[in-house]
């Protein structure tokens, strides 16, 4: 009982919160077992060592433990078995998001298919979505979604615009115009190394995970990595920077292998990039000052679709060109998508302005889909009713 | 001169006019958000967060420093009518929880991943929107555009005279070079005397 004693000061040791016992000192023979909060664990171990009194560390972050099987709780929602019981109003991990895209097409090969358009640093696949009721090589519109990491609601909407084609073909008079004359692709994991690590690692994640030569620091961003006007003001050439475009254009395979595709496919008439957050509708240039040779058109088909989008929830929009509305950036997307031909480019940022920014909670998710997908439809239908 | 209220030189200083405001204002149930910017030398339309939400317009007058040497922008302003002059109800009532409270609080990640917020931290974080805001307003200039993202760690501080007291690191998130930069702040409230931040410095990443 006199070893037992010797462990009573331990009990005092209350500096940022008192010792939890979990097995408590009963016998000299059995072990203790105590979760130590973390202002006092200098002077636990001092203690131990003082008095010779052996330890190990059995769990080292017990907060991370904790929040981890949160985590995991809250994503055990029943494994979606349809499209239909799919939970759209909470968001999922990547594996979750495939899954639900093989659903999609298990259900409506006619209508959807899923294309590999390349892998990610890290080896995972980059699946693109196509919406195609026939036709070798229709008109596309292009839709991404997730390629900044962190942007979660990003791709929580990419999810709900994928049930939303397929509920609204051969429903909605003006969807099945679009999809009788035009296909559409979605790709809504665009960083999958990136959320990955969202989930994993680091909630704030924005770039790829490529690793940087001579730098300790990983990763590019995918929206300054694209050739237009690469590497000018707008971006930064320090690896370590969240705005790093890269060693060169193209070096991260997920910008390549959309390069590639619109490349190959040639037929791309709308592309629309998806952010998170300040709610704008952009166009280019991010680049330069110098405004698109179809500027006027651009900035009414903004006008429009933002008036869509808040005829819905009341919310409101800015619009206009990249540099001007947000600032100065290079690579980006939608500039060079625009110097590729493919006028009908854009960008948004969607909900909110600051108040969760990129931690949106998960019941704005189906609201936010609902009224981009009015913005999107108003862009969509004047891509199909202006050919070009 | 006349900026375009719609494009980022007006709308980033609008955000330090706001900051400034609410951070002179902001409390434990009341932030200021930005609702419009009218017109740019700068209207600045300031929305009461919180139950009520009303609306209440407000005049600013940003001035940015140039030179080598930063110095925080001036703001002098102007609100509509009386903006939280007064300790109401529900910061009395957290007051005397937070006092009574046999542990001092501690608490981590708010909002979450997911973007929850539980309710008795509501009035924890609307507290750490306005001392940020003070941050914000002493560290913006023509090229930041800060937002809290997250509270990454608060713990309360027990002080013996009447006062509350907050360790927080915060997580704030500058649009234009999307950096997200952890910092440090403590903070004192009190119903009567408003918010105030004693104390702060920039983390390393």
């Amino acid at each position: 009982m006199v070893q037992l004693k010797c462990l009573e000061p331990l009990s005092l040791i209350c500096a940022g919160g008192c010792l939890d016992f979990w097995v408590s000192p009963l016998h000299p023979e059995r072990p203790v077992d105590v979760r130590v909060p973390f202002t006092s664990l200098q002077a636990v171990k001092v203690f131990l060592e003082q008095n010779n009194i052996p330890y190990f560390i059995l769990i080292k972050d017990l907060q991370r433990l904790v929040d981890d099987e949160k985590a995991q709780m809250v994503h055990q929602r029943s494994r979606a078995l349809s499209v239909e019981t799919f939970n759209y109003a909470t968001y999922h991990t990547l594996n979750e998001i495939y899954d639900f895209m093989d659903l999609l097409v298990a259900e409506r090969p006619n209508l959807v298919s899923k294309i590999e358009i390349g892998y990610s640093t890290e080896g995972l696949p980059l699946n693109v979505l196509k919406f195609s009721t026939g036709g070798p090589n229709r008109p596309a519109i292009w839709i991404d979604t997730g390629i900044h990491s962190r942007e979660w609601v990003t791709q929580a909407t990419g999810v709900w615009f994928a049930k939303k084609i397929i509920s609204d073909y051969g429903k909605d008079e003006s969807l099945t115009a679009i999809l009788d004359k035009m296909d559409i692709f979605l790709e809504i994991i665009t960083n999958p190394d990136g959320f990955v690590f969202t989930h994993t690692k680091n909630r704030m994640w924005r770039k790829t995970r490529s690793i940087n030569a001579g730098s300790s620091c990983r990763g590019v961003d995918p929206n300054r990595n694209w050739d237009a006007g690469f590497g000018g003001a707008g971006s930064s050439k320090n690896p370590c920077s969240e705005t790093y475009h890269g060693p060169h254009a193209n070096s991260e395979p997920e910008v390549k292998a959309i390069v590639d595709f619109v490349k190959q496919h040639g037929n791309i008439k709308a592309f629309i990039s998806i952010h998170s957050y300040s709610q704008l509708l952009l166009y280019p240039y991010g680049y330069t000052k110098t405004p698109v040779p179809d500027q006027k058109e651009l900035d009414s088909i903004a006008k429009a679709a933002v008036t869509a989008l808040s005829s819905l929830y009341g919310t409101s929009y800015r619009y206009g060109s990249i540099i001007t509305t947000i600032y100065q950036a290079s690579g980006g997307t939608i500039d060079w998508t625009y110097n590729q031909g493919i006028k009908y480019s854009f960008t948004f940022e969607l909900r909110d302005t600051g108040r969760y920014g990129f931690m949106l909670p998960a019941n704005q998710i189906i609201p936010t889909a609902q009224e981009t997908w009015k913005a999107l439809m108003v862009i969509m239908e004047h891509a199909r009713d202006h050919p070009y | 001169m006349e900026l375009e209220p719609s494009h980022y030189p007006a709308q980033r200083a609008a955000g330090v006019a706001r900051a400034c405001i609410s951070y002179r204002r902001g409390g434990p149930n009341r932030v200021l958000t930005l609702s419009n910017v009218r017109r740019a030398r700068l209207q600045v339309r300031g929305r009461e967060r919180g139950p009520r939400g009303q609306a209440v317009n407000c005049t600013a007058e940003v001035l940015y420093h140039l030179g080598s040497q930063h110095s925080a922008p001036e703001v002098h302003f102007t609100v509509e009518g009386e903006l939280g002059k007064n300790p109401d109800d529900a910061d009395n009532k957290f007051y005397s929880r937070i006092k009574s409270l046999k542990e001092p609080l501690v608490a981590q990640n708010i909002p979450d991943s997911f973007g929850i917020v539980p309710p008795e931290m509501e009035p924890i974080r609307h507290l750490a929107f306005s001392a940020c805001d003070y941050i914000i307003w002493q560290n913006s200039t023509e090229n930041t555009w800060y937002n809290l993202a997250q509270i990454q760690d608060v713990r309360q501080v027990k002080r013996n005279d009447d006062y509350l007291e907050f360790d927080y690191t915060v997580l704030l998130h500058d649009f234009v070079s999307q950096e997200i930069i952890p910092w440090q702040m403590q903070v004192l409230w009190h119903p009567q005397h408003g918010v105030k931040v004693t104390q702060n410095s920039r983390q390393p990443k």
